[in-house]
């Protein structure tokens, strides 16, 4: 086992180089405002993350990740167009597995830029292979942005992209509400009273609470709407089963998904993105030709993504958490910029995980 | 050294468990005066009674300080985190049986599902501005209950006592508590969501699996297991 000092030193080193490529050097506080973070992900993190309080400034969360913090900064006082590296510790709960580090170092490298998202993505995504050439470790990538390009160009209702488009960091819920939409599973049995009934409210039953008597009316008109619209078609919903199980090296990838495209013309600019990203990993020395691409890559994990996405595995290390993730993340940008955007991409690493997989391949 | 067993210190959870036991020969009792939360055991030698408070057998049982406790499944299984590793299950004893489930007003006729909560909550966020509050005191059990289900735009707030009255108050939208005949829940005006049930529970008797035995103890305990099987 690596101790403390070795990990920090490891740390202090992949830090420098990120420097070295440009990055400035930034250090946001470990206490971050736990508003932010519950007002993003909810119930979620509560499960995550260490939560404290005082009397003064009210909940605090020990930071899960630097990416909030950074982006945060970014939005209030940053520059265009900007690089940051960073250096230290994170705290998850663990709740399930003792043998996972609740408290461990991320190093890390985030791409503010708006000329140039290919060549940002194949940046970060480069640098970070570079910081660990040499180590056994598999890379995978995905493109959530893909996926939304699909959902957002369905021959379907605004509500019904809406609904999807909520859940799409929720496989399950996701495949449930697809299989509504596409008609193949029916709404529980007294749906269709409710939405006969002349006047659904008089249930006899007294309104109470915060959510009122019009609100209750909006939803049961939304269903009855929802109930005359058409299912999604068989050729739409073949075409997106079709595309979340591709999983393939990068160009044979693109090319399967060209021929999704012909269902769903509606992720050709997802794919031009895609093909320009793959050109500028190939400039930059990556192998594509052996790089893995899973449409469904990053879906369950990584909620603030919404394009490019990476991790790197450690080969034959299923009980190792990813050495090194990353991704893009335009939309929390604009989610925390009040009213700006920018887009930008990132990753960290984790020097503790780097040192146990240098040490079990001697 | 004597084998620590953990019973409910007051109410009908501390009667019935008396009597469960009292069944099967082995006769427990308050020493003393009904204030003192100290016992005596009856009919088998090598047992010490401990009257505790019903929430903190399952921590007592975690940290090994008693061998044996009678506690319900919803407060082992939500405040020890890998419960299996910590205590076995020994016997369910038939009563204090309880479901923890999720309620919302009977006048939301639109909800009767996981699913119509769920679409309930995104439209609540929206016109509120807040996340739909539900209220609790079993927050890991309905958070991983709602991850599960993969119910989104909801918050869980803490109640630790008369959750049915927060919705009437206005401090939550919804509850996550514990019912037997549900006649609470009406009183308030609540049901209960069609596939909202989150766990069964009744009271049990638990064998810590952290807890030192010592030769002697172990010769009481198999004696004891076979007296109540």
């Amino acid at each position: 086992m690596a101790n403390r000092s070795q990990i920090q030193a490891r740390a202090a080193m992949m830090r420098v180089r990120f420097e070295a490529a440009g990055a400035q050097i930034v250090d946001p506080p470990l206490l971050q405002p736990a508003d932010t973070l519950l007002d993003l992900y909810g119930e979620d993190i509560r499960a995550r993350a260490y939560v404290t309080s005082d009397a003064l400034r009210g909940e605090q969360m020990l930071r899960p990740d630097f990416t909030l913090p950074v982006v945060q900064m970014h939005m209030s006082e940053g520059a265009e167009p900007a690089r940051y590296t960073y250096s230290g510790e994170v705290f998850r709960r663990q709740e399930h597995d003792p043998d996972r580090a609740n408290e461990y170092i991320q190093v890390g490298y985030e791409v503010f830029d708006r000329v140039d998202p290919a060549g940002a993505d194949a940046e970060v995504f480069s640098l970070i292979a570079l910081q660990l050439r040499g180590l056994p470790l598999r890379a995978a990538t995905g493109d959530i942005g893909i996926l939304i390009a699909a959902v957002a160009g369905l021959q379907t209702t605004e509500r019904r992209k809406a609904a999807l488009m909520r859940h799409l960091w929720r496989p399950r819920r996701f495949r449930h509400l697809l299989d509504r939409f596409a008609g193949r599973a029916a709404g529980p049995e007294t749906r269709d009273a409710l939405l006969n009934a002349a006047d659904p409210l008089a249930v006899g039953a007294p309104m109470i609470g915060k959510r009122r008597a019009a609100e209750i009316e909006a939803r049961i008109e939304a269903l009855r709407e929802d109930r005359e619209t058409a299912p999604i078609s068989d050729s739409e919903l073949a075409g997106l089963e079709t595309l979340l199980n591709v999983r393939e090296t990068m160009p044979f990838a693109l090319e399967q998904l060209r021929d999704v495209a012909v269902d769903l013309p509606q992720i050709t600019p997802a794919l031009d993105r895609l093909e320009a990203r793959i050109a500028a990993l190939q400039a930059r020395g990556v192998d594509v030709e052996r790089l893995d691409f899973e449409a469904s890559y990053g879906r369950t994990s990584m909620e603030y993504y919404d394009g490019f996405v990476f991790g790197f595995y450690a080969e034959g290390r299923p009980d190792l958490p990813p050495v090194a993730t990353g991704g893009r993340y335009d939309a929390l940008t604009r989610q925390l910029g009040g009213g700006a955007e920018i887009p930008a991409v990132g990753g960290v690493i984790r020097p503790d995980l780097m040192l146990s997989v240098e040490e079990a391949g001697q | 050294m004597s084998l620590k067993l953990g019973v409910p210190s007051k109410g009908r959870l501390m009667d019935k468990t008396f009597s469960w036991f009292e069944k099967r020969g082995i006769t427990l009792s308050r020493s003393g005066s009904d204030r003192e939360y100290a016992g005596k055991v009856e009919g088998i030698d090598g047992v010490s009674l401990i009257l505790l408070s019903a929430g903190e057998i399952p921590r007592e049982l975690a940290a090994g300080r008693i061998n044996l406790g009678v506690t319900g499944i919803d407060l082992v299984q939500e405040k020890l985190p890998r419960w299996e590793q910590q205590v076995e299950e020994i016997a369910q004893l038939g009563f204090g049986k309880a479901d923890l489930i999720i309620a919302t007003p009977a006048c939301w006729v639109d909800v009767d599902t996981l699913d119509d909560l769920d679409a309930a909550a995104a439209a609540f966020r929206k016109t509120h501005g807040h996340r739909l509050r539900i209220a609790t005191k079993y927050h890991r059990l309905v958070r991983e209950f709602l991850a599960n289900a993969g119910v989104a735009d909801y918050t869980l707030v803490d109640s630790q006592g008369a959750t049915e009255g927060t919705v009437m108050n206005e401090t939550a939208e919804a509850i996550a508590d514990i019912t037997s005949t549900g006649e609470t829940l009406r009183a308030n005006h609540l049901k209960i969501l069609s596939d909202g049930l989150i766990l069964q529970s009744q009271a049990t008797l638990w064998r810590s699996r952290v807890a030192k035995c010592s030769p002697e103890d172990k010769a009481v305990l198999a004696a004891l297991l076979d007296r109540l099987s």
